[in-house]
């Protein structure tokens, strides 16, 4: 059971929230321009992360209002959560406190370097930048 | 939108009315224990929704009418005639005691409808949406403890909050009134389990205690 920290509500069990899927999936600009491919690729294809993912969350049972949530799909430590709408944070190396839980700093060594989870991105050409910056959290 | 023929005969309205946990009243005085855990249905109070926006001009009007709007989470507002419960940023519940609905002569319906005028929001006669369980008693906190994750503990949840959260797996607003009363609103159709859940919870509170 994940306890989450909705921005609205405070800590509350994980059942309380119902799972968006990945964020930061814009729509696209011209959607009749593109191909059949690269619809389906907009509609069906997500990342499948082994590391620090970016998903949207909703409170159902709370305040039923949507949030990001920065989240290690290894660990299920939650990095950090955020208002849709704002970009993904990036943890930069001058403030390692803020993203840090006390377990992150021994961990990430493992998780970080599996995380060749970019070669994914060969359905690429599809998405124009559509998805954030992907790989290694360091 | 034409004014609704309003019904005054209160009586005729009343008997023809079954409250959602009404078929568990007589279950629900045989459950519970005087002066530890009692539990009860407050049926057909009147709420009525509200989306609006805190501190803007339409939502001052509508503070104006409801004795403010609750903050945050677990804020409750309110004057003698009604009190509201914060449910999200832009989301309210006012809950006003049966008499306040227009089908028996109330006006607040109408007169948050008149605050809200043209301006951006919503009031919605949610009075059928919920029904209302009232907790009470030394051990009504116990009682929530066993299907509820939220902290109950006094020295977390004071008396005069108000929380959207789940008891026993159904989403509900506890509202906690008192230091030993809770009102717990579940939706309609989930008013008969919750109260078959709540008189199961309470029911070893009817046995001696075991040492
Ligand atoms: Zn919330």
């Amino acid at each position: 059971m994940l306890l989450i920290s909705c921005p609205n509500c405070g800590s509350r069990d994980e059942t309380e929230f119902h799972y968006g899927g990945q964020a930061h999936v814009p729509y696209p600009e011209n959607p009749d321009e593109l191909t059949d491919r690269q619809w389906a690729e907009f509609l069906f294809y997500r990342d499948n992360t082994k590391g620090s993912f970016a998903e949207r969350w909703l409170h159902s049972t709370g305040c039923r209002q949507w949030f990001n949530m920065l989240r290690d799909t290894v660990t299920y430590d939650i990095q950090a959560i955020y208002p849709m709408g704002a970009p993904r944070p990036v943890p930069d190396a001058g403030e390692p406190a803020d993203f840090g839980t006390a377990s992150l700093a021994p961990d990430s060594t493992t998780t970080g370097t599996t995380g060749p989870s970019v070669a994914s991105t060969d359905l690429g050409p599809a998405e124009p930048a559509a998805t954030a910056p992907k790989g290694a959290m360091k | 939108m034409a004014k609704t023929t309003a019904h005054t005969v209160r009586d005729n309205d009343l008997s023809r009315r079954t409250s959602p946990a009404a078929p568990l009243a007589d279950a629900f005085e045989a459950g519970s224990v005087a002066g530890v855990v009692e539990l009860r249905e407050e049926p057909f109070l009147t709420m009525v929704g509200l989306r609006v926006q805190r501190g803007t001009e339409v939502g001052e009007r509508i503070a104006a009418v409801t004795g403010g709007l609750p903050e945050a989470s677990g804020g409750v507002s309110g004057n003698e005639d009604s009190s509201v419960l914060w449910l999200g940023p832009t989301e309210f519940l006012v809950v006003a005691p049966m008499e306040a609905h227009e089908t028996l002569g109330g006006t607040l319906i109408q007169s948050l409808r008149d605050a809200l005028g043209d301006g951006a929001g919503q009031v919605v006669d949610l009075s059928a949406n919920r029904t209302t369980f009232e907790l009470t008693g030394s051990r009504a906190r116990a009682v929530l403890e066993k299907g509820c994750s939220l902290d109950l503990h006094p020295r977390v949840l004071e008396a005069g909050t108000a929380l959207s959260t789940e008891i026993g797996q159904i989403p509900v607003v506890l509202w906690k009134t008192g230091d030993e009363s809770f009102r717990i609103f579940p939706r309609a159709s989930f008013a008969d389990f919750l109260g078959r859940w709540l008189l199961d919870a309470m029911r070893e509170f009817a046995s001696p205690e075991v040492p």
